[in-house]
């Protein structure tokens, strides 16, 4: 058993290795791009995994208990009315202490929501990306691959939602879904997952068309391979390394959409926190001079797309080996201990000391 | 019609059923401009354990014969006439008799061997995939084993197995793509000109290897090049093609000593070898396969154009043991293939 593993585990750290050559190949700017987008990203990814930690209050909550405990956080509003004494936040605070992003006429604080509303965004955003994929890769690699009128058939839908404008086919969704679902997570995430269909299934099809002609696809049925396994051994992996890319810049223009959603009342229901819609909310307050409560949902917006679009250019630049700069041998890994050319020769010990380096 | 085509045996000493029949085999491609003959009605017989070469200039069908073989062949392409594999008739059959006949009983063995190997899956991985798609029983450590066997068998080291493609020379990927052929035993190998492309050194190396599989595991081999040298060193017999047709086939001895076909005489005399002064080839180009010449298909380039070429199509007719030529210059050749125009 040790025997075979070996093999095997050399075999993961030249995967690893040869995973990030192209990193490492990159083009410096096209790094900075991933490196910064990828912090901004992560940090609302963080904010959206544990929003308690960071928010004083509740996306809903308008009062909070009076004293006891420094940490406001700590204090429910649910025992409020009973034999606590509460207090209500006040309305309209700019903002300062306690309040950094000031609060909204319905009692609300509004750093507590743009936290909130992350959530809600990462969740929809996942979601309906990954609804779209499900949708359209597998559809595209069929379409792709079989050809014929359903290749027809296929592309002429596909073309014709794409033809929609992303915001004017959510909402006409989303219109349609609310006729028979409850307003929510769910059904916004439809709505939003339907616009990015066609831009996977056209990429995987017109993928799936120039790989199903490679020699080793011809060689592999020349073996006799079902085409179950050539679609999803030949094909599959040869074609699916465009799918990050389109995923990160289609995720960027997803909180687009679901803010316009939002901001139009087809998102979700209030008083779940979600931006475009604390925008919409905000408007009559702008024009009385209360502009603290659409700025900070608004440059949430903008943050977390800017973090997706930078991410979504960079791994774009980084995948294709067209983008990245001539001759430029990139920089050279950094090793830490002095023996790693040995390892060719295949010392076990040091083999799986890098696999749980490169991992860590 | 069919009957009327002389069968091709080798001599009656090889008593022996062939391996593989082949009995007026047509290709054809679907082109806007109609049908397109790449190979039209050819017949052989190939025995295990023997070799035959075929040979023509490009675009005469050799490759549309070995893809035929196996019905391999892109979207709106037809099959018709018969191969036998064993006695077991392989056109017309269900995609699935066909899939496992593909590998397990016909490999075929591509030229370009740099494309042929998928990029993204390690060399062992191809082997894995290949035998359990045709042996599902067989377990992925078995199946590994059995590829480093055949790789081994080809010269390749069996720590080699699990790298990538691209870690391995252009010689290396042929013979692994000959060890993916062998892997399944099957009892005909279709090798497409599988040295094109490669040094003569690794060529010499294939070709030996080609030849061992074929005496020692008694493998029936096509070997398809254009390299006239190359059959006259490991082949038995030759078919020589041209414009879909076999022109004349017999024993590799026999055919480059004494050519009867004018073509094949052209095609040897343009043979460039070390004490060549001055190099020779046949004018013309080959026919439009979509609306060949209606009688003698090379009658446009012949320098000899025989009584009655221009009315009659030959067939192939005995002009020796076990030799076969399609030419009116000799006799029997004037029952031709059914277009005897007015």
């Amino acid at each position: 058993m040790v025997a075979t593993a070996d093999p095997v585990r050399g075999a993961l750290r030249t995967r690893i290795e040869h995973a990030m050559r192209p990193w490492r190949r990159a083009n410096p700017m096209a790094r900075w791009l991933v490196i910064v987008g990828g912090l901004i990203t992560l940090t609302f990814a963080f904010l959206a995994l544990f929003p308690n930690v960071v928010a004083p209050y509740g996306e809903d909550q308008y009062q909070y208990v009076v004293g006891s405990t420094d940490d406001p956080r700590l204090l429910e509003d649910q025992r409020c009315g009973t034999d606590v004494e509460c207090e209500q936040i006040p309305r309209r605070i700019e903002p300062g202490e306690g309040h950094p992003f000031g609060t909204t006429s319905a009692r609300l604080d509004v750093f507590s929501r743009v936290v909130h509303g992350a959530r809600v965004a990462f969740s929809i955003v996942l979601l309906s990306t990954l609804l779209a994929m499900g949708i359209g890769v597998p559809l595209g690699l069929m379409s792709g691959y079989r050809g014929g009128k359903l290749d027809r058939v296929l592309v002429t839908l596909m073309d014709a939602i794409y033809v929609i404008p992303g915001l004017l086919l959510a909402i006409i969704v989303a219109f349609v879904l609310q006729q028979y679902f409850e307003p929510g997570l769910a059904s916004a995430a439809v709505a939003v997952g339907v616009v990015y269909v066609p831009q996977y299934f056209r990429v995987i099809r017109n993928h799936t068309l120039s790989v199903k002609e490679e020699p080793f696809v011809e060689a592999a049925r020349a073996m006799g391979a079902p085409p179950r396994t050539i679609v999803g051994r030949y094909i599959f992996f040869n074609v699916v390394q465009s799918v990050p890319v389109i995923f990160t810049l289609n995720a960027a223009d997803a909180v687009l959409t679901l803010a316009g959603l939002g901001f139009l009342g087809f998102g979700v229901p209030y008083p779940l926190a979600e931006w475009g819609l604390d925008v919409s909310r905000a408007i009559t307050d702008v024009v009385s001079g209360f502009w603290w409560t659409a700025f900070f949902p608004g440059l949430a917006i903008m943050a977390l797309v800017t973090g997706l679009t930078l991410v979504g250019e960079g791994l774009n630049d980084i995948v294709n080996p067209l983008l990245r700069v001539k001759g430029f041998k990139g920089r050279v890994p950094r090793r830490r201990d002095p023996a790693p050319e040995s390892q060719a020769a295949g010392g076990e010990a040091d083999v799986s000391q890098t696999i749980t380096r490169e991992n860590s | 019609m069919a009957e009327s085509v002389p069968t091709f045996t080798t001599d009656t000493a090889t008593a022996t059923a062939p391996v593989l029949e082949v009995r007026d085999l047509s290709v054809s491609y679907g082109t806007p401009r109609g049908p397109l003959h790449a190979v039209d009605r050819v017949s052989f017989d190939l025995h295990a354990g023997e070799s035959l070469g075929v040979v023509g200039e490009s675009g005469c069908g050799k490759s549309s014969l070995g893809r035929g073989l196996m019905q391999l062949l892109p979207v709106g392409a037809a099959v018709g006439g018969s191969v036998r594999l064993r006695g077991e008739e392989l056109i017309g059959t269900s995609n699935s008799r066909l899939r496992r006949a593909r590998g397990e009983d016909i490999a075929l063995v591509f030229q370009e061997p740099m494309t042929r190997l998928d990029p993204l899956m390690r060399v062992s991985d191809h082997f894995v995939g290949a035998i359990r798609a045709h042996r599902p029983k067989v377990s992925k450590d078995e199946a590994r084993e059995m590829a480093r066997e055949a790789l081994a068998q080809m010269g390749i080291p069996r720590t080699r197995a699990d790298n990538f493609p691209h870690e391995f020379s252009g010689g290396m990927r042929q013979r692994i793509m000959i060890a993916l052929g062998i892997v399944l035993r099957p009892a005909v190998i279709v090798a497409d000109e599988p040295t094109t492309a490669l040094d003569v050194i690794v060529e010499a190396q294939i070709l030996d290897l080609l030849d061992r599989l074929r005496s020692d595991e008694e493998v029936g081999l096509m070997l398809i090049t254009h390299n006239l040298g190359i059959v006259a060193e490991t082949c038995d017999r030759v078919a020589v093609m041209y414009a879909g047709r076999i022109v004349e086939i017999g024993p590799v001895a026999e055919v480059f000593a004494d050519p009867k076909h004018p073509y094949t005489q052209g095609l040897l005399a343009s043979v460039i070898s070390v004490d060549t002064t001055e190099l020779v080839s046949i004018d013309g180009s080959p026919p439009d396969l979509v609306d060949p010449p209606p009688a003698c298909r090379y009658r446009p380039r012949c320098p000899i154009k025989a009584e009655g070429s221009d009315r009659i199509d030959p067939a192939l007719t005995s002009v020796g043991a076990d030799h076969q030529a399609a030419c009116l210059l000799y006799e029997g050749a004037e029952i031709g293939h059914g277009k005897v125009q007015a």
